[in-house]
């Protein structure tokens, strides 16, 4: 692709346009296709991440600290739910269906369709620019001053500005830059930290980490992150206009409100 | 059509017959090194393979960690195991005495074993982490034999390319790759702590491979089949625990 920001539209050949728009017409692109494409197997990636994560935590719902644990063992945390072990003593009267199986293999699909989808997108951010101008916060919006602006906008709900149709701001942006640049690490660290064939390679993988089941448990702990990050995204969407964002993100282009504010400027 | 779209048409194309024909030489040249698992079929194939071929690749001489005996968990987790069959009592009456191992196959000398033969091979021991699939995990000394130590004993022949082992149970049994067949750490374990392997964790006779899961260290072993292909064995699963579970077959993750 040679610009990331815009591509030439033939009249007719995308979306339905108004009468009015007879000649070649320029359609800015607010996310490029790779970053479309990329966001949207992240999505679904994740949620399969999650949905056997959670199937594989319930065989076990304990959490450890160092080496080793096990039912022998006392816990750092319960979770209060029901396991799919009867090994497992949870005060619950019944033992839920063991799922690991396909749990398993989903889950590790999954994820190296998500790391491979991942380095893409930072190699791509990287060449492209993407990273420079849309991720990383420009100096001034980083003053104390600037911040607490943003900050009490969002604690009041206030509606977006129409610029923020086009441009990530900078709350948004040091979410993205934690979650891609510190949560994914992480989360892929610790993953693998839990591989005994993995660690025996690269023991400082989980001697780093302080042990085995430490690893486990602060792949648990940077999951909730990963799903608290997921819960704010979605509710910023549909305050900041649920259609309106999620046609961008599916075909890139910005319309109604917005859209006309950027033709006339 | 204009020239622009017919120039992009062309190097589509040429670019996906060389990606298709760079995944068959890819394929091969995984086949001929052995990194493609008995589970490489179906939805989640590709996920295994990734996950097997990258792991021969990077630890098909490492070592798993063994830890200082001040790291043993006391005491040592037996996990729940089926209803032990008459079969095993009656060994079990008998102190384990009549229990035999046997080992067939593609190797030169087809061997039954009995307990004391075994244990009259030079005993080594690790202390390393038995891990279960589930979470839970415990540390011990695991005393035993290498089993590359039998196999050298029945003579291996050279198309070898994988080891079935079986339990008591007929519906209980596992296979390994010559990698981990051959690791200095895949044990034929018949001690634990210092004494006897209690059944509970698998005792008289359990593999011992401490870089895989729980799952593929299976107890109470009675039988080793070293063969060239898994087809003949479990629909070509490769494992009970697949066809039960559908558990994948390597479980070094």
């Amino acid at each position: 692709m040679t610009s990331l920001e815009s591509v030439r539209v033939a009249p007719g050949a995308s979306a339905p346009s108004s009468a009015s728009v007879a000649t070649a017409t320029t359609v800015t692109l607010r996310h490029s296709a790779l970053v479309r494409v990329t966001h949207w197997i992240t999505a679904l990636c994740f949620l399969a991440l999650l949905v056997s994560g959670i199937e594989i935590l319930i065989s076990h719902p304990r959490f450890y600290w160092g080496e080793t644990g096990n039912v022998l063992t006392t816990p750092l945390f319960k979770l209060p739910v029901p396991s799919s072990r009867n090994l497992v003593p949870t005060g619950y009267g019944y033992v839920l269906p063991d799922q690991n199986g396909w749990s398993r293999y989903l889950h590790f699909q999954a994820a190296w369709t998500v790391v491979l989808t991942g380095l893409l997108y930072a190699i791509s951010a990287l060449f492209t620019g993407h990273l420079r101008k849309n991720l990383l916060p420009g100096l001034a919006d980083l003053s104390w001053r600037s911040l607490s602006t943003t900050i009490s906008n969002h604690l009041r709900f206030a509606r977006p500005s129409e610029a923020e149709a086009w441009s990530y701001n900078v709350l948004q942006r040091l979410a993205y830059l934690f979650v891609i640049f510190v949560l994914f690490p992480l989360v892929i660290w610790t993953g693998l930290a839990m591989s005994p064939s993995f660690v025996s390679a690269v023991p400082a993988t989980v001697t780093l980490l302080g042990g085995q089941q430490s690893a486990r448990t602060i792949h648990f702990f940077v999951s909730v992150f990963l799903v608290l990050f997921l819960l704010v995204h979605v509710v910023m969407i549909c305050l900041a206009g649920f259609r309106s964002r999620m046609r961008a993100m599916i075909t890139g282009q910005v319309t109604g409100r917005a859209a006309r504010h950027t033709e006339r400027t | 059509m204009s020239d622009l779209s017919r120039r992009k048409l062309i190097i589509r194309g040429v670019a996906a017959t060389a990606g298709v024909a760079g995944l068959g030489v890819a394929a091969r040249i995984a086949q001929k090194y052995g990194l493609v698992p008995p589970d490489h079929a179906g939805l989640y194939g590709p996920g295994e393979t990734l996950t097997y071929a990258s792991q021969r690749l990077l630890t098909r001489h490492s070592l798993a960690r063994e830890f200082p005996q001040s790291k043993i968990s006391h005491p040592p987790l037996a996990n729940e195991i089926p209803p032990l069959k008459d079969e095993f009592k009656r060994l079990q009456a008998g102190g384990f005495a009549d229990w035999r191992l046997s080992v067939d196959g593609i190797v030169e000398r087809p061997t039954s074993f009995s307990l004391a033969q075994l244990k009259s091979y030079p005993s080594r021991s690790q202390i390393t982490m038995l891990q279960c699939e589930e979470g839970w995990s415990y540390i011990a000394e695991w005393i035993g034999l290498p089993l590359s130590h039998v196999l050298d004993a029945v003579g291996v022949r050279p198309q070898a390319r994988y080891v079935v082992y079986f339990s008591i149970d007929p519906d209980w049994w596992d296979s390994i790759d010559m990698a981990d067949a051959l690791h200095p750490q895949t044990f034929l374990t018949y001690g634990m702590n210092g004494d006897e392997l209690p059944v509970g964790n698998g005792g008289p006779l359990r593999i011992r491979l401490p870089r895989q899961l729980g799952y593929k260290n299976v107890k109470f072993l009675t039988h080793l089949t070293v063969t060239d292909s898994l087809k003949a064995f479990g629909k070509g699963s490769a494992s009970a625990s697949a066809e039960g579970g559908s558990y994948a077959w390597y479980a070094g993750i």
